[in-house]
């Protein structure tokens, strides 16, 4: 087709009407990307790029003071347990999610195909409800005087779990709300990795007399590779960003030690206003994101290109 | 996993047979167990959500006998939230909102993802990966220079100003799936269309539209669920409770109101995460197709 050079071409004097169709195509084309280019352009691009300007400024935002901003979180304690925190809260839950995701796809999997719509349907509700309201609910669930699992591990004889006041337990209880909320996305996209492995090669498996163990690290693992690797890649960038979970849960408490960057930036740049160091904060986030963000697109131009 | 190393020792065909099938059993067995186990937990915290909502405020606070179990039934936390109408202006933001929002997103997307499928032209490519690098940006990395920016505009503490920034969490997604599925579409049907003497509106609205409607419906509805469920947005740029959509407004206003309004809180949290629900309910197939096309299809 007459794709790239479309506009050049139109630009001759003397079109043929063909030209000119291709003229109007490519100008069509432009229009009505516009919209969307104006979205990226103007509430994404132009946000990151101001972003780093606001980051090199002062608190009042009238002095520019390079990296200041940077060297003083570094320099305080709170800011290294915010990015310990991030990643023990990041690593964690996506390796929790993945684990629990991966087998669920696979019991599922496993049942008569009639089921396993009735299943899928009522595993999926965590990933369902908005993630602040049913942190709502698991916040009450942890509250220290009406604790329900507190309730239940009573019954089991085990003693009470301060959930939210103590920083461990703090820790624990946001990382076990993400892997709630977040497992069932896992096991969809792993359902749907394991539907498309044609069953032919299982059969061959078997002939050959492989345990089920062989099917899973000899058929399973490798033709699943690439999704497991994107659904991970993404789901590391979703949880490292995570604010929702932690603002509800703990808002940061106690004592800082359950803030991630997201909930730290909000803290320093909107509720205590020093807009360019919460930037700062919310920046340090970018080259990690980067990197994750640089392989799932790579993972899914692979997958592209497999297919085609 | 069951084969037992006595058939191992003895690889005979018919000794295979019998412990495949003795395998299905005993990975049935598993299957099953696994998923009672995991569809409790899954289930237990909306349950009880649920419960606590069904409770008076008496029984609530009443720590003698177990709290999974609900003593005197009573619908009075929903009529009583029901009737609050901060909630009701809550309930009204987040539809006004995700409404717009969502038109929108589908125009946009709808239209971009057909120029990016379909006509091919100088930078398309580069622009689609760049849909595709947007959606992996958290909003957490953007919300305090968007915060300026929507200052700046005047639109703080509007809902309005979530408005014009929710598109940078629905549209690229949408326009990603959407550009798989007109992708999708065979090449005769533009070029019998274009044969027939069809225009570029004619074909999308003619042709791509109703062929990819199972990928509109999926796009409309991951632009539904995100827009209702944002959180992130309206926490920082909406702070007077009249202009709060319903995730913010039942997690600071609700409860601050009254620490101890449990059944309440939990009634209007249930009621809030209702429509995404419903939409799931009914449209199950649509929302998973939605879920899974970002990386499956590509």
């Amino acid at each position: 087709m007459a794709a790239d050079g479309s506009v050049l071409v139109g630009r001759t004097e003397g079109v043929t009407s063909l030209q000119r169709f291709a003229r109007r195509r490519s100008t069509i084309a432009f229009l009505m990307t516009l919209p969307l280019i104006l979205v990226i352009g103007g509430l994404v691009a132009y946000p990151a790029v101001y972003a780093m300007y606001l980051s090199t400024l002062n608190r009042t935002m009238v002095r520019n003071i390079g990296l200041e901003n940077f060297a003083i979180l570094l320099d305080t304690d709170t800011f290294y347990m915010v990015i310990l925190q991030s990643c023990i809260f990041a690593i964690s839950a996506v390796l929790l999610k993945a684990l629990i995701g991966f087998w669920l796809a696979h019991m599922l999997h496993d049942i008569p195909a009639k089921g396993q719509r009735k299943w899928r349907g009522m595993l999926l509700i965590p990933w369902v409800i908005p993630p602040a309201l049913s942190t709502l609910g698991w916040w009450w669930m942890f509250d220290p005087s009406y604790s329900s699992i507190n309730y239940l591990l009573n019954v089991f004889a085990v003693p009470s779990v301060p959930w939210l006041g103590e920083p461990w337990w703090a820790r624990v209880s946001v990382i076990i709300v993400n892997v709630w909320y977040g497992a069932p996305f896992f096991m969809i996209m792993y359902l749907a990795a394991l539907k498309s492995v044609p069953e032919q090669l299982y059969e061959a498996a078997a002939i050959d007399g492989a345990t089920g163990f062989q099917r899973l690290r000899y058929i399973t693992l490798p033709m699943m590779r690439n999704i497991i690797s994107i659904t991970v890649l993404f789901s590391l960038i979703v949880t490292f960003a995570n604010y929702d979970i932690v603002r509800v849960l703990t808002n940061g408490g106690p004592r800082d030690l359950t803030h991630v960057f997201a909930t730290y930036a909000f803290q320093v740049g909107i509720l205590s206003g020093n807009v360019p160091r919460g930037a700062a904060v919310s920046l340090f986030m970018f080259p990690l994101l980067a990197i994750f963000a640089f392989f799932v697109l790579r993972g899914v131009t692979r997958r592209n290109k497999e297919e085609a | 996993m069951s084969t037992s190393t006595a058939t191992r020792e003895m690889p005979d065909i018919y000794h295979k047979a019998g412990s495949l099938s003795s395998e299905r059993r005993w990975a049935l067995w598993t299957a099953y167990i696994s998923l009672i186990f995991a569809a409790i937990i899954f289930l237990a915290p909306p349950v009880y959500m649920f419960i606590t909502s069904l409770k008076t405020s008496a029984e609530v606070a009443n720590l003698t006998g177990s709290p999974w179990l609900v003593r005197e039934p009573t619908l009075e936390n929903y009529a009583a939230i029901l009737g609050n109408p901060t909630f009701l202006v809550f309930f009204w933001n987040s539809v006004k909102i995700t409404v717009c929002v969502v038109l929108i997103t589908m125009v946009i997307s709808t239209l971009a993802a057909f120029a990016l499928a379909r006509m091919r032209f100088w930078g398309s490519q580069a622009l689609a990966t760049g849909v595709f690098l947007t959606y992996l940006i958290p909003e957490t990395l953007l919300f305090i220079p968007l915060y300026q920016i929507v200052g700046g505009l005047g639109l703080l503490n509007s809902s309005w100003g979530l408005v014009v920034v929710y598109p940078t969490l629905t549209v690229p997604f949408c326009t990603w799936i959407m550009i798989g599925y007109f992708a999708s579409i065979p090449k005769e049907l533009d070029e019998a269309a274009l044969i027939d003497g069809a225009s570029w509106s004619q074909m999308l609205l003619k042709i791509f539209i109703p062929v990819a409607m199972p990928g509109i419906i999926a796009a409309t509805i991951f632009a539904f669920t995100v827009s209702w469920a944002a959180f992130v947005y309206p926490t920082a740029f909406v702070t007077t409770p009249d202009e709060m959509p319903l995730t913010i407004g039942v997690v600071s206003q609700l409860v601050r109101a009254d620490t101890f309004a449990w059944g309440q809180i939990m009634a209007g949290a249930l009621l809030a995460a209702l429509p995404p629900v419903i939409v799931y309910a009914f449209l199950m197939d649509y929302y998973i197709a939605g879920l899974t096309a970002g990386a499956t299809k590509g």
